[in-house]
């Protein structure tokens, strides 16, 4: 038995060592029309009730932690927004694919 | 500034956007329409409510203790919104609002949160040195003034009731809400009369 306090999730960034450091960017810009438009989609397809901010949550929060601080923001919210719709059969897996 | 998406990112949307347009589920019209009303929500809407805080001590009751009716009274609709709540600074407490484990922030009275506000370095740091950040915005607390720090959650958001600076009496509504910034309402900064 250990008395270990397990590692924090990826997402749970409150007090986070790895970032003690680093100073805050000042970056007031609104989000880029990429943003936008995923952000859109996201209100869009809950207000269609295809989705909840629990199941986008989940989803941001099951990416691996290397790819979630590599992906910008809206970038994380199109990879779990696209992956509950495959999920859900609302687009099909082969219409993602490249 | 916050990086471009990756082409690969680029890519998936334009294949997934495809997709649901190609089965009926969303219309581009529909998309454009939902940018343009969260392009519409903005600060403005938060510091109009302070302003009238600062003037009307009714609406203050209310704001503090029914922050959501408090903004549907200021013409915001909340429906299918979150619960708003409001933070009272004072002589000897201050708020510092922070979402730890991603970005929910009260997008109906402030707007979309910036850049910042999502960023790694503020949700580790606003917890763990709370005043090295608001040093940061040039915002230094007296040593005596307790700071709070509030994390806004999926189900619960907050926004920061400043105090009324020095130097407004007798400004009128439009005047107050012009020196409520976006910074001062999630607690980073402080409302300045010059």
């Amino acid at each position: 038995m250990s008395d270990a306090t397990p590692a924090p999730a990826t997402h749970d960034l409150g007090g986070a060592p790895r970032f003690r450091c680093t100073p805050v960017e000042p970056d007031d810009a609104p989000p880029d029309a990429f943003g936008k438009r995923v952000d859109a989609l996201r209100q869009i397809l809950a207000r269609k009730g295809l989705m909840s901010v629990d199941e986008l949550r989940r989803g941001i929060e099951a990416i691996p932690e290397a790819e979630y601080h590599a992906l910008g923001y809206y970038e994380r919210w199109l990879r779990s927004i696209s992956g509950l719709m495959v999920e859900k059969g609302v687009v099909a897996a082969e219409e993602l694919r490249p | 500034m916050a990086a471009p998406p990756r082409p690969d990112s680029v890519a998936l949307l334009d294949r997934f956007v495809a997709a649901l347009l190609a089965r009926g589920v969303v219309t581009e019209a529909e998309i454009a329409e939902q940018v343009a009303r969260t392009d519409a929500a903005s600060p403005e809407i938060g510091a109009r409510m302070v302003a009238r805080a600062w003037t009307d001590p009714a609406y203050r009751e209310l704001l503090l203790r029914d922050g959501s009716a408090a903004a549907e009274a200021a013409g915001v609709s909340m429906a299918g919104m979150p619960p708003l709540g409001v933070l009272e600074d004072t002589d000897r407490v201050h708020h510092l609002v922070v979402c730890t484990l991603c970005s929910c922030y009260p997008r109906a009275v402030l707007g979309y949160p910036p850049h910042w506000y999502k960023s790694s370095a503020y949700r580790a740091r606003a917890v763990r040195d709370p005043r090295g950040v608001l040093a940061e915005w040039g915002t230094v607390l007296p040593d005596h003034v307790e700071l709070r720090v509030v994390d806004s959650t999926a189900d619960y958001r907050w926004m920061v009731l400043p105090q009324r600076p020095a130097g407004t009496e007798g400004w009128d509504a439009a005047r107050l809400a012009s020196i409520v910034t976006r910074d001062a309402l999630v607690g980073v900064a402080l409302p300045k009369a010059g």
